[in-house]
């Protein structure tokens, strides 16, 4: 049963047959229905600021034939409004015919509890917890002179109706945790960014004075970048850590494995499955079964039962991420990777948590195998080019190696590197894999989604580093 | 097709009413729909249509010096009082911040001019294709260009009211056309991709289908076989594509948010030489049809033109009303951003900077976001051409530049060819001594 007509002049019959008019004559497509609610409690500059809150239902009407995809959506959930989306549909598909495939996999999959994240932590115990935070992190040192945090929390509840009266549900919780500190000493500013968050609730993270630890690292990130020195120019040997650092692997490689980009043929991977794309040692997968992560679903935004898919085995590429159209025009099967931001927007291939497993090797033997390169522990933004597949990271935290050892931090050092020439660079597979701590968001044609990374430690043989400094 | 005023006057105004009736001291609510029509294209024949509706409201309601904002996109009557109720539920436990206010009086905008902000030109779908087609076509007509990203032409209405419980109460209609065509070349091993967009809120201003699918075409080939070149500190000169980004930077860098909090490298700069003498940043809000202009910001306060930089030298900063108090100065009509923002015009013509230095390294794109607000340090991935003796040679990529802005802004030099295309606007940049990283 939808809950989404409730109150309207709609029902369910009158719905469907609205749907099953629209849809007969195509491949595929539904009517996408979602009720949204958001928050964002931000604390900044020693005050509460004000706390927003935001709702939003609506429905996105998705009519597919052949490769041309017609959408239209819109907040008002009436029948007039879903008629005249019916007809924007059918004019821009008149003159094709498809043949409606209505067999979509079923799943009971949980991997996330329905929770409200909003309104089981009361608005009071959030402010409070925000001003604790901050004497906190204002009381660890004398050098910090900024303090942001925030609480932002969101639950979606989305239903999904196909051709033939298919419903589909999934609700989801989201919250993320961030703590930002400015430093000042000796008339330098820097600072550290630290977050966490998955699709539990805010207390789940939070427990146990763990907000503490939050407060801590970011203190130890911006202190650190007190100290650096500006960054060496050219091109050198990397080491990256474990964990976050895999949005490198996100950006350099995985949106090139996204079936439109192939399907397009307009990414540099699309004629290379079963080839070896990379070093030996390297298996790269997209997970969106693992329980409470930012980038785990249900379903994804087509009603596909998410998977563990397999991007690239010991070397060699194996599979693409695909969406349901991108999937049929590919002749192969959804991997459960289609997503839209909201029922505003288009579905498309998107990652959910993208890994690379763990290897043999040690952090301690690849930072000794290096005489003169950098040890990248985060980043902030990246950015990639997939038709040339150049990538950029800016480095927030980094060392220099030197001689085998670990020196000097170093400020605004920028990795700049190709993702198909560097996936055969990566010389050293650690055996310390981690996942990221739950902060990702994905951008992708203006669509911002949750996403999740995770590897172990990697040595790549060269990279560019961008710096002031030429060696 | 969108919403009339009266339509959004009403909800505000039942917004506000019930606010007062709940006891919230002040409210203010900006109510807006939007409809927009969007066709992409790929590859000789339509890729898709998106039509778009958007009606919603954003209220905020005042306890005294408490605040709180809800936004909801279901503005069905008996769920607009729920939600007033919820938003003032949410205030009445936010703390208090002494600097909470609605703007002063005095400064809302009362004007009469008219900018010229709506263009009522339906073009429908099968004009829009018409479009794409020919943008395809002639950048398909160029040898090398083998694939293309898909082109998209989209039409946007938009009207909105914002009112307060001061009694300012106004609203526009806005009209956006944009059309974007993105393609692919190849040549050997070496595969590129360029676009070209225009955005105005007059189709008659729209540069033509021709025009985008040449440009298209000619930003994609440019690229093709690019070199990979020696880290060493290089003059560079900066495409009026990513000299505008730069501009956008010093922007956010004297917002009153960020030099209140003490964020920004250009804290305690005011009446400072930032830049060479012969440098002047303008803020205008008035210049008709232009995409930037606005009759006020988004709290209702009027937008005068705004002179930044004077002579190099730094005069006033972007200033809403709660960020204004906490630095001593009135809002100047700048919550919400800058309007049309520019560089003034330099003395060099286009020739004259690319010839100053026997090898110059020409930069059209820039990837990542390796801006450092605070300390003023910048470092991206860049792509883009060696000039030599004013001539362009070849392609280079995989580099970067890095810099701090402050010796950036000290150092640049500006062409005469500054268009007012976009709503931030900055001719040629020519920055001598920029760290150059390859291998």
């Amino acid at each position: 049963m939808s809950k989404f007509f409730d109150n309207t002049d709609l029902n369910i019959n009158k719905v469907e047959n609205i749907v099953s008019s629209t849809l007969n004559n195509c491949d595929d497509g539904e009517l996408y229905l979602e009720n949204s609610k958001s928050e964002a409690v931000i604390l900044d500059d020693n005050k509460i600021k004000s706390s927003n809150f935001t709702t939003d239902v609506g429905y996105g009407f998705r009519a597919i034939t052949g490769d041309v995809v017609a959408y239209s959506h819109s907040n008002d959930i009436s029948e007039n409004s879903l008629k005249n989306s019916s007809a924007n549909l059918k004019s821009t598909l008149s003159s094709n015919k498809g043949n409606y495939d209505n067999q979509i996999k079923k799943t009971n999959q949980k991997f996330y509890k329905e929770i409200d994240p909003i309104d089981n932590k009361s608005m009071d115990s959030k402010i409070k917890l925000l001003n604790e935070i901050n004497e906190y992190a204002r009381s660890i040192d004398a050098s910090v002179k900024q303090v942001t945090a925030n609480f932002l929390g969101e639950k979606k509840d989305i239903e999904i109706l196909r051709l033939g009266g298919e419903l589909l549900k999934d609700s989801r919780p989201l919250v993320r945790v961030n703590v930002s500190i400015m430093l000042e000493k000796n008339g330098r500013k820097e600072t550290g960014v630290y977050g966490i968050g998955g699709r539990q609730s805010y207390d789940d993270y939070l427990k146990n004075d763990n907000w503490k630890s939050l407060c801590d690292e970011a203190f130890r990130i911006a202190n650190t970048n007190l100290q650096s020195k500006p960054s060496p120019a050219g091109e050198m040997k990397v080491v990256l850590g474990p964990g976050w650092p895999a949005i490198l692997i996100h950006e350099a490689i995985g949106h090139g494995l996204e079936g439109d980009f192939n399907r397009k043929k307009t990414s540099a991977f699309h004629d290379l499955v079963g080839k070896k794309v990379a070093s030996n040692g390297v298996t790269i997968i997209d997970d969106g079964t693992l329980d409470n992560r930012r980038g785990s679903l249900n379903i994804d935004d087509e009603g596909t039962p998410t998977e563990k898919t397999v991007l690239i085995e010991n070397g060699i590429l194996k599979n693409f991420m695909q969406d349901r159209l991108n999937a049929r025009l590919m002749k192969t099967k959804s991997t459960g990777n289609g997503r839209r931001e909201s029922y505003k927007h288009i579905v498309m291939p998107r990652m959910r948590n993208t890994i690379m497993l763990s290897g043999n090797d040690t952090q301690e033997e690849m930072i000794k195998s290096v005489d003169k390169g950098i040890f990248a522990v985060s980043f902030g933004g990246g950015q990639v080019d997939i038709t040339s597949g150049k990538f950029v990271f800016n480095c927030t935290e980094a060392y220099e190696i030197i001689n085998g050892k670990i020196g000097a931090p170093l400020k605004g050092a920028t990795l700049i590197g190709d993702g198909p020439s560097s996936l055969k660079e990566i010389a050293m597979v650690g055996n310390d894999m981690m996942l990221d701590p739950g902060i990702g968001t994905c951008g992708k044609a203006g669509q911002g989604v949750p996403v999740g990374v995770g590897q172990p430690s990697l040595l790549i043989n060269k990279m560019t580093v961008g710096g002031t400094q030429i060696k | 097709m969108i919403k009339d005023k009266n339509y959004l006057l009403n909800i505000s105004e039942r917004i506000l009413t019930k606010a007062k009736k709940l006891g919230a001291t002040d409210a203010s609510v900006v109510v807006s729909n939007s409809v927009s029509e969007d066709i992409s294209y790929r590859n000789k024949k339509i890729d898709g249509s998106t039509r778009s509706e958007n009606l919603g409201a954003e209220l905020t309601t005042y306890f005294g010096k408490k605040k709180s904002s809800l936004t909801s996109s279901n503005l069905k009557e008996d769920i607009l009082d729920e939600l007033v109720k919820k938003c003032f539920i949410a205030t009445k436990i936010t703390p208090e911040d002494e600097l909470n206010s609605l703007p002063d009086k005095d400064l809302h905008f009362k004007g009469l001019k008219e900018l010229d902000l709506f263009d009522k030109t339906h073009l429908d779908n099968k004009e829009k294709i018409n479009y794409l087609k020919e943008a395809e076509e002639v950048a398909f007509s160029v040898p090398k260009i083998v694939n293309t990203n898909g082109s998209g032409f989209s039409e946007k209405k938009s009207n909105f009211v914002l009112a307060n419980s001061n009694g300012f109460s106004d609203g526009y209609e806005t009209s956006q056309f944009t059309a974007y065509c993105e393609v692919v070349s190849k040549e050997n091993g070496s595969m590129e991709r360029d676009y070209e967009y225009s955005s105005k809120r007059f189709l008659s201003d729209l540069l033509s289908a021709k025009k985008i699918g040449e440009n298209a075409s000619k930003f994609a080939i440019r690229k093709l076989s690019p070199k990979k070149i020696k880290s060493e500190r290089m003059t560079v000169v900066f495409d009026k594509r990513i000299s505008k980004n730069i501009l956008s930077v010093f922007a956010n860098a004297i917002s009153s948010n960020v030099i209140a909090k003490g964020t920004t490298f250009l804290k305690g700069k005011e009446n400072n030489q930032i830049f060479k003498k012969d440098i002047n940043i303008v803020d205008k809000s008035d210049i008709k049809r232009a995409n930037g202009s606005k009759y006020f910001d988004s709290e209702g306060v009027r937008v005068d033109e705004l002179s930044l930089i004077e002579n190099g030298v730094l005069k006033n900063l972007l200033v809403d009303t709660y960020n204004g108090k906490k630095i001593n100065k009135r809002s100047n009509g700048r919550c919400g951003g800058t309007s049309n923002l520019f560089f003034k015009k330099g003395s060099k013509t286009f020739n004259e900077l690319i010839n100053s230095s026997k090898k110059i390294l020409y930069i059209n794109e820039t990837i990542g976001h390796g801006t450092n607000l605070i300390t003023g340090d910048y470092s991206v991935g860049a792509s883009g051409q060696i000039i030599e003796n004013g001539e362009f040679k070849y392609p280079v990529s995989e580099i970067t530049i890095a810099g701090n802005l402050n010796e950036i802004f000290k150092n640049l030099i500006l062409a005469d060819d500054l268009a007012l295309n976009y709503s931030t606007n900055s001719p040629t940049m020519l920055v001598e001594g920029i760290t150059v990283g390859g291998i």
